[in-house]
């Protein structure tokens, strides 16, 4: 259960970047999450739900891009998704494959909207 | 509507520490060990024997995590090496930060192999950095032989898992090989040893094997930089 901790690092980045964008308005942030990466979907988005109710973010909408584990394979080059932690090349059978992906904890992106009002607290000199 | 692409890691101010302390650690050159286990796999006992069969003149040093008690500090500190609790007080697994406030007033050459135990737990302390040179992942013979497979995340990351508890293979249905199968399966080359911290039975290997990462190290922090 350490969701708590990640969902309150993904919101001080959303803060932090929220800050630089004064009268903008936060409506999504994208963040991508790996197969093995140790951290539960729907914990996370049950715990980003809880801290940003009735805060100046209620309603950010947190969009999770879930990354399956991926070998390279050095042999023929080819990159291909593990099922089930087979990490055999489907290609050309080599066995000895090396992860390039699954492990992701990372923030993608923003989505603001610059029209409408800012997300309070934004405007002015903090 | 704009977009704007992010593209940093969620726990990018702990992996900012941790790579503070990872350039600490090999500046002094010290080797720095995260041991994680599920709850009650044996990583004290591990390190108790551990630290009996080292030569009393040797650099150690152990951080332990628990949530609550400083049983294991106390338990440790027998040895006659520097042991500090850190009690996380409700916090499922040990951060960077915690590590470094952990470190303040140790003298820099009092150790050079750095244990670090981490609060029982197999998932949450997967994700936290804490500037070590390798995880170890500790599993018992009374766990699942699949547990690599259901906790995959700390499989993936350890240099090593030790398997604890063989003296008690004997009566429980649980196949070794199946288990490394299953870590290989998550994380292929993954190096594995088998122990009783019980009986004594495998140390010999498992120090060894801390043997040979110290030299490494010591090698790696003494080789001149590239370029």
């Amino acid at each position: 259960m350490h969701e708590l901790g990640i969902a309150t690092a993904v919101l001080d980045a959303v803060r932090t970047e929220a800050r630089r964008r004064p009268g903008a308005r936060v409506r999504r942030v994208g963040l991508r999450l790996g197969e093995v990466g140790g951290v539960d979907r729907d914990a996370l988005t049950f715990c980003f739900e809880a801290i940003t109710r009735d805060t100046e973010l209620d309603g950010l909408v947190l969009d999770i891009e879930h990354c399956p584990l991926r070998h390279r394979c050095p042999a023929c080059d080819r990159t291909f998704e593990v099922a089930r932690f087979e990490t055999q090349c489907p290609i050309c059978g080599c066995r000895d494959t090396v992860c390039v992906g699954g492990d992701e904890l990372e923030l993608a992106y923003l989505e603001v909207d610059d029209d409408g009002p800012g997300t309070p607290g934004t405007e002015g000199p903090q | 509507m704009d977009r704007v692409p992010l593209e940093q890691k969620v726990l990018s101010e702990n992996d900012r520490l941790a790579a503070a302390l990872r350039a600490r650690f090999a500046e002094r050159r010290v080797l720095c060990l995260n041991l994680i286990s599920s709850p009650g796999a044996g990583k004290t006992s591990l390190l108790e024997k551990t630290l009996e069969r080292l030569d009393p003149g040797e650099r150690v040093a152990v951080l332990t995590g628990d949530i609550q008690t400083d049983n294991d500090a106390r338990r440790l500190a027998r040895f006659g090496f520097p042991v500090r609790q850190i009690t996380t007080g409700g916090t499922c697994h040990l951060d960077a930060r915690m590590i470094e406030r952990s470190l303040t007033g140790w003298r820099p050459d009092a150790f050079d192999l750095l244990f670090i135990e981490n609060v029982g737990n197999l998932v949450c302390p997967t994700s936290y950095d804490l500037g070590e040179a390798a995880k170890v992942v500790v599993l018992s013979v009374t766990e699942g032989e699949d547990k690599p497979l259901k906790y995959p995340g700390i499989f993936h990351r350890s240099s090593l898992m030790v398997l604890n508890k063989i003296d008690l293979l004997p009566y429980v249905p649980f196949d070794p090989d199946a288990a490394e199968a299953n870590a290989r399966r998550v994380h292929p080359g993954l190096e594995a040893l088998r122990v009783s911290t019980l009986t004594g039975e495998g140390f010999d290997g498992w120090l060894a094997w801390l043997r040979a990462q110290r030299e490494r190290h010591a090698q790696a922090a003494t080789a001149p930089l590239a370029g």
